[in-house]
């Protein structure tokens, strides 16, 4: 830690940020060397065509939706604090930390993950996820290797399945629930290294 | 001294009630009905029996069979006529018959002591209701416990024991291949980390402690007056701390507890291995002895290392014997009799090589299974595979148990289910007795530990767990949404990983898999196992079968034969026959819908027709069979996570280099769709309209490439894929028919049939019809069906009600003509052409976005 302090200083609100996200120090140094990988023009803010540069999300079906996660509506570009906000999301839950109520939802809770999830699908961000918002995610990850048709059942099935006040349309409430059964913090936390 | 009896007891007990039935069972090979009554116990009746029987026999008998009979003929004898010696006893007369017990003895054991338990096994499975209050594992203890008793009390004189090398070399590796060869790989690497914490400073823990605090108890007293040191007590305490792998599998796998928490457990259990620990704690003890007043951190070093190369070396050497395996049941596709045995010797001899090199049995026969699991499986027939499985009925031989400290509600399973069994006992037993004065000192407390225990804690396991609410494995099935959500979780982390540029478990596994999938399977399989060898081909056949059963539960339920219809076979001999054959014939169909496996199921169900009518009739059954098809639909086509990518079964024949095509193809998807959404971000427009076009112009964009095209022509080129994925895409519209007005014409083609069948509708509407309706049904059916058809419709307002989607179905004039074909052929003419193409793919995105 000690050793670490120097290069802690560069980060800009380091401190905030690890109260904030519940990194490490060196979780958050290391995130920022990441970043600073990342950022190839040195502005200190990426911009999506940055993300492009790491080949391995190009393979991913739904890699252009998770790099739009990390963008908040209507802006282009992504400082670090956000970057380990958005980051955040992913830390194993902790069980026994005691926030002292100042930040009611911390990312990493199981709620929180959820939402970021949910804002995968929720692209307009009504609070909803429409059959067509389902149908785009469902396309992404099954590719054209099924039918137009096939997509459409299974979107149809899918909502239908979830779909409690008949709206024809997922809200959050019923995304939580028809997910009450997945282990959440398990399916949606990475080991950060630090 | 009571402990004394009770160890001596089962020393005894379990190979003597063994051969007591066994030799009912080899030498009167004439009466079977000895069978069961040996096994009950009943051993004074039986060996007076046998004795004669020997005798008459024993001329022909082979020697192994006689020598066998005879020798416990000697110990039933006791009690019985008392002519014949105890084992072993000179014959100094003509040698008709000779004594050669010492000669067999061994595998002899072996074989009988594994029958016995079957039987046993076999006794305690018919009473089902006791086994859901007690583990049959007690049950087992306490049944050996009673017939040892029994003979004991007769003969007073122990001779049949379990020795060491028999349990080690012949029982102890099967059960372990069998463990290693059914251990969820991926769940046991990913929780590789606790594994090992439990496993090496648990056990280590345990043992220090165990040991310790007894020789604290000697020191300070209270254990009398006892020869025995604190390498004595350290050795006892590593003995039982370390958990049994044989009595974890038995009965965790009965109690059902989550796998995190199994997984722990036995992955604790066969990595601890007391056996290497106590062997090492052996061997180093007359050194350790010796060298007590000197231990220097050389030492200590030099026992951390041996630690490791006898881990690691056991590992390895498993490893490469697994390897070997699935090379060799590579070759055997013509000999597929000889496939388990190939399993079976090497997985020994992976063990008995460790054995010899003094590197951990266990680990190497536990990886051995691990490894070759995978190719072996894909490799192997279902039935040498159930043949091999065949083994894991030893599991219920042994079992013990033994209380741990307690630490939280998991941690309380974890420790209470930490059992002790056989091996420990095993281990007891092998202890030199000269060199360890208080040998029997320690079998005994083993045996009294095991036995209090493994029933007190085995009856209370089960409500235990119940009341902690320990996760039980939840079996419920993943919705639809739940299904897709996990592959989105999946991908979603590998993304972030990529991003954060971290290095986890997931990039692990997935470079692991790459590996694998490029080098490992091209070597080890089949090809043609490689092709099928991904679960989802397995899971289709299982929803295949699902399918098949859920359509003649269905039918059962309705008392009709509706689903059926098809078969106009089955349409004629019902309508001979009349209602009262409603019953048998979903059996009837359900035979022939077994029969045509996997793809046929598909072709011939009913799936559209049947779905359709239930739609009308019951949500749920539609419900059902949507379910089933898209289930599998996204089994199949979701994507695998990065690199994880498989062959398609039924499309690798279309394009060899699936894989690299999927790859390629979602790369430039994404990277066409990420410059047109980066472009247009620049230019201003709103995020969620760049989605909707970038979806747009993927879909043009597979055109061009050839790929759609591709893949809509493999439906109609009528080989397996086709036919499935038609059934598929009917489903598909039925779902999407509802919702849909635009794809109401599609009705049509899943309502080609429908004319058909409207003979099999008449049992129900019998009800409702009066007689003479149902004869002019009869007779209609020697008219043209589609005349039938229109005069029939009116008629009733249930069938109208019914029949609705059929009337959909007449305005397309195509299947009215069908519909005159006879059945068979109209099978074919459903089967031959295209599903109606649905409108092109640019369009209906318009529509619906």
């Amino acid at each position: 830690m000690g050793s670490n302090s120097s290069s802690m200083n560069n980060i800009p609100n380091a401190e905030q940020l690890v109260q904030e996200t519940g990194f490490s120090a060196a979780h958050i140094l290391r995130l920022y060397e990441r970043f600073q990988f990342l950022d190839k023009d040195d502005t200190g803010q990426l911009r999506p065509e940055d993300f492009g540069a790491v080949r391995e999300l190009a393979m991913n079906p739904i890699g252009d939706r998770i790099i739009s996660a990390f963008f908040s509506p209507g802006q282009e570009t992504l400082d670090f604090a956000s970057f380990v906000r958005v980051l955040a999301h992913f830390r194993p839950a902790d069980s026994n930390r005691t926030r002292d109520g100042a930040q009611p939802e911390p990312a990493n809770s199981s709620m929180g993950k959820l939402k970021f999830a949910f804002q995968l699908y929720d692209q307009d961000r009504d609070g909803k996820i429409s059959r067509a918002e389902l149908l785009q995610v469902l396309r992404a990850m099954l590719g054209m290797q099924v039918t137009e048709e096939q997509l459409q059942s299974i979107a149809e099935r899918a909502i239908q399945e979830a779909d409690f006040d008949q709206d024809d349309a997922i809200s959050f409430d019923e995304f939580r629930k028809s997910l009450e059964k997945v282990n959440i913090d398990h399916k949606m936390s990475i080991r950060f290294l630090s | 001294m009571l402990l004394m009896v009770s160890s001596s007891d089962t020393g005894h007990e379990p190979p003597e009630e063994d051969t007591s039935s066994s030799k009912s069972d080899t030498s009167s090979g004439t009466d079977s009905g000895h069978d069961t009554s040996g096994d009950s116990g009943q051993s004074g009746t039986d060996s007076g029996h046998d004795t004669s029987g020997d005798s008459g026999q024993s001329g022909t008998d082979s020697g192994h069979d006689t020598s066998g009979d005879s020798g416990q003929h000697g110990t039933d004898s006791g009690h019985d006529s008392g002519d014949g010696g105890h084992g072993g006893e000179p014959i100094t007369t003509l040698p008709i018959v000779s004594w050669k017990w010492h000669h067999v003895s061994t595998p002899y054991l072996v074989a009988l002591w594994i029958l016995v338990s079957w039987l046993c096994k076999l006794i305690i499975e018919a009473n089902h209701h006791v086994t859901s209050v007690i583990p049959e594992s007690a049950l087992l203890i306490c049944f050996g416990f009673i017939l040892g008793g029994m003979i004991w009390g007769a003969d007073k004189v122990q001779t049949f024991t379990l020795t060491p090398t028999v349990f080690f070399f012949y029982l102890l590796p099967q059960v372990i291949l069998d463990a290693g060869y059914s251990m969820p790989n991926k769940l046991f690497f990913s929780n590789m980390g606790a594994i090992l914490v439990y496993a090496v400073i648990g056990t280590c823990w345990n043992a220090a402690s165990l040991g310790l605090s007894l020789w604290g108890c000697h020191m300070g007293g209270a254990m009398g007056d006892l020869d025995i040191g604190l390498l004595q007590y350290l050795l006892f305490g590593s003995l039982i701390a370390a958990v049994d792998p044989v009595a974890v599998i038995a009965v965790f796998e009965q109690v059902h507890v989550n796998e995190v928490l199994f997984i722990m457990v036995f992955g604790e259990s066969l990595l601890n291995d007391g056996v290497t620990v106590v062997r090492i704690c052996y061997d180093a003890m007359p050194t350790a002895v010796c060298l007590m007043s000197q231990i220097n951190a050389v030492e200590i070093i030099k026992g951390i290392i041996s630690f490791f190369v006898v881990a690691f070396g056991g590992s390895l050497l498993g490893f490469v014997f697994g390897l070997l395996i699935s090379l060799l049941t590579r070759c055997t596709k013509n000999i597929q009799i000889i496939e388990p045995g190939f399993v079976f010797v090497l997985g020994y001899l992976a063990y008995l090589t460790a054995e010899m090199l003094s590197l951990s049995a266990i680990l190497s026969i536990v990886f051995c299974g691990m490894c070759c699991q995978k190719y072996i499986n894909s490799n192997m027939d279902e039935s040498s595979v159930t043949t091999f499985i065949g083994v894991f009925f030893l599991t219920w031989i042994l079992n013990k148990f033994r209380l741990v400290p307690v630490e939280f509600i998991d941690q309380v399973i974890m420790s209470y289910g930490g059992l002790r069994g056989a091996v420990a006992y095993g281990l007891a037993t092998m202890l030199d007795g000269n060199k360890i004065k208080e040998k029997n000192l320690m079998v005994c407390t083993t045996l009294i530990v095991v036995y209090f225990t493994v029933i007190l804690q085995g009856i209370t396991m089960k409500p235990l767990v119940t009341w902690l609410k320990v996760k039980r494995a939840a079996a419920s099935e993943l919705t639809l949404i739940e299904k897709v959500q996990n592959k989105v979780f999946d991908h979603m982390l590998v993304a972030i990983e990529d991003i954060s540029g971290q290095i986890g478990h997931n990039y692990m596994r997935d470079k692991w898999n790459h590996f694998e999938e490029k080098w490992m399977s091209r070597i080890l399989m089949k090809p043609s196992a490689r092709k099928n060898r991904d679960y989802v081909f397995k899971v289709f056949h299982k929803l295949n079968l699902k399918d098949a059963m859920s359509y003649v539960a269905e039918g059962e339920r309705r008392g009709s034969l509706e689903f059926v219809r098809n078969e106009t076979a089955f349409v004629d001999f019902k309508k001979k026959f009349g209602d009262e054959f409603t019953e048998v014939m979903p059996d009837i169909m359900a035979d022939t819908s077994e029969d045509h496996s996997g793809m046929s199921t598909m072709r011939g169900d009913p799936v559209p027709s049947v779905s359709l009518e239930m739609h009308e009739q019951n949500m749920n059954g539609v419900r059902e069979t949507e379910d089933v098809n898209s289930h599998h639909l996204l089994q199949q086509h979701l994507y695998k996570g990065r690199k994880q990518h498989r062959h398609r079964y039924s499309r690798s024949h279309f394009d060899v280099n699936k894989d690299e095509n999927e790859v390629q193809e979602i790369f430039q998807r994404t990277m066409r769709s990420r410059l047109e959404s980066f472009k247009s971000a620049k230019m201003g427009v709103a995020p969620p309209k760049h989605i909707t076009k970038h979806t747009k112009k993927d879909q043009l964009q597979k055109m061009p490439n050839g790929k759609s095209l591709d893949k809509s022509r493999s439906y109609h080129s009528g080989d397996e894929d086709f036919e499935f994925s038609e059934g598929d895409s009917a489903s598909g519209f039925e779902a999407s028919g509802g919702s849909f007005p635009m794809r109401v014409t599609y009705r049509a083609g899943a309502g080609i049939e429908n004319p058909a069948f409207m003979p099999d509708l008449d049992p129900l509407a019998q009800v409702q019809i009066p007689p003479w309706l149902a004869e002019a049904e009869l007779d209609s059916s020697m008219v043209a069906p589609s005349q039938r058809a229109q005069v029939r419709l009116p008629w009733t307002p249930s069938n109208l009600r019914r029949l609705a989607p059929l009337r959909i179905s007449t305005h397309s004039t195509d299947s009215f003509m069908l519909a005159d074909a006879p059945g068979a052929q109209q099978r074919d003419n459903e089967r031959l052409p295209p599903p109606p193409p649905p409108p092109p793919p640019p369009h209906r995105d318009d529509d619906h976005m």
